[in-house]
């Protein structure tokens, strides 16, 4: 555990990190930019997630929505990863025992659970459920699942922020 | 105008706002999530109406998503204001006022955008050029507004 306390000690000394914490707006630019793709994330994948779970967009087969969806939804989130990333140098150490933080990103790596069980396993299946016929339970649980997670996801990003900065 | 401001910052709601910790980052998640589907909804039918997708016509792409984006907008707009009572916003912070003005551009074009496809010389089938340079301007102005409500220290950095 000091291993890791000293390591993101280190973190907070690199040249990228000081340009983070040590400039007027350097944080605040990031950050807008961080909310705006963390929105556009969940706005394309919760289009999915609705469908998967029958809730709406049935007109669309699967595989139609996925191809438009997730190109956006992947941009988006790697956008939000760098820019968070970016974030979390300048206050390593902080954020490492913000409880909100550490529930974000416990939630986000089971997203990407998630995601690789669906996409590895349910999806494979998808021609039978494509269009028109029910989606099998488990695409609906992995949609339902996708909703909630980012929800959540969110809201802890928007919690910690409120811890670290009150 | 930073008078009304004061005022509305000294509102028992707005000290409510202030006391009930979990108020604020709650309405932000709405706000958030809100204004995804609004962008999202944009996109989806920008992708039709720009042949990236070509399923469905583009009459009918607007149809399915246009609902979702005001309805969207609707949850947007009231956390939005509600979000004003704990941290008033001024007349004279240039992102807040830049923000306003994109969005009631990007509401008009959003509400162009299917009057324009239904119009079209195809009856909606596709989207003619003026109709995608709307479908654009429409996300670009989302996409601005959203930024700009995030803009409070852009006035700083700028030195105002």
């Amino acid at each position: 555990m000091k291993a890791f306390t000293d390591f993101l000690h280190w973190v907070e000394t690199t040249p990228l990190a000081i340009l983070v914490s040590q400039s007027t707006y350097g944080f605040s630019a990031i950050d807008m930019f961080h909310i705006a793709s963390v929105s556009v994330v969940f706005g394309m994948i919760a289009i999915l997630d609705l469908r998967l779970t029958g809730m709406a967009f049935s007109d669309f087969s699967v595989t139609d929505l996925s191809r438009q969806v997730l190109p956006w939804t992947w941009a988006a989130f790697v956008i939000a990863a760098i820019t968070g990333g970016l974030m979390f140098t300048g206050q390593a150490v902080k954020y490492s025992v913000n409880f909100a933080f550490l529930v974000k990103i416990a939630l986000i790596a089971l997203a990407g659970l998630n995601v690789l069980v669906f996409h590895f396993i349910t999806y494979r299946g998808v021609a039978k459920w494509d269009r028109g016929v029910p989606v099998p339970w488990a695409a609906k649980l992995a949609g339902a699942l996708s909703l909630v997670i980012w929800i959540a996801v969110t809201a802890y990003g928007r919690f910690t922020a409120y811890y670290m900065f009150p | 105008m930073a008078e009304l401001s004061q005022w509305v910052g000294s509102l028992p709601i707005s000290l409510a706002m202030r006391r009930i910790t979990w108020l604020v980052p709650m309405l932000q998640t709405l706000h958030i999530l809100s204004i995804g589907i609004v962008l999202s909804s944009v996109v989806m039918i920008d992708l039709r109406i720009w042949r990236a997708s070509r399923s469905g016509t583009a009459i009918a792409r607007s149809e399915h998503f246009i609902p979702w984006m005001w309805t969207a907008l609707a949850i947007a707009t009231l956390t939005g204001i509600a979000l004003m009572f704990g941290a008033p916003r001024s007349w004279r912070d240039g992102a807040f006022v830049a923000k306003l003005y994109m969005m009631a551009a990007a509401t008009m074009a959003t509400v162009a955008l299917p009057i324009m496809l239904r119009r079209n010389d195809c009856g909606g089938k596709d989207a003619g050029v003026p109709a995608q340079l709307v479908g654009v301007a429409a996300l670009l102005l989302w996409l601005g507004a959203t930024l700009a409500g995030r803009g409070r220290w852009i006035a700083g950095a700028l030195g105002g």
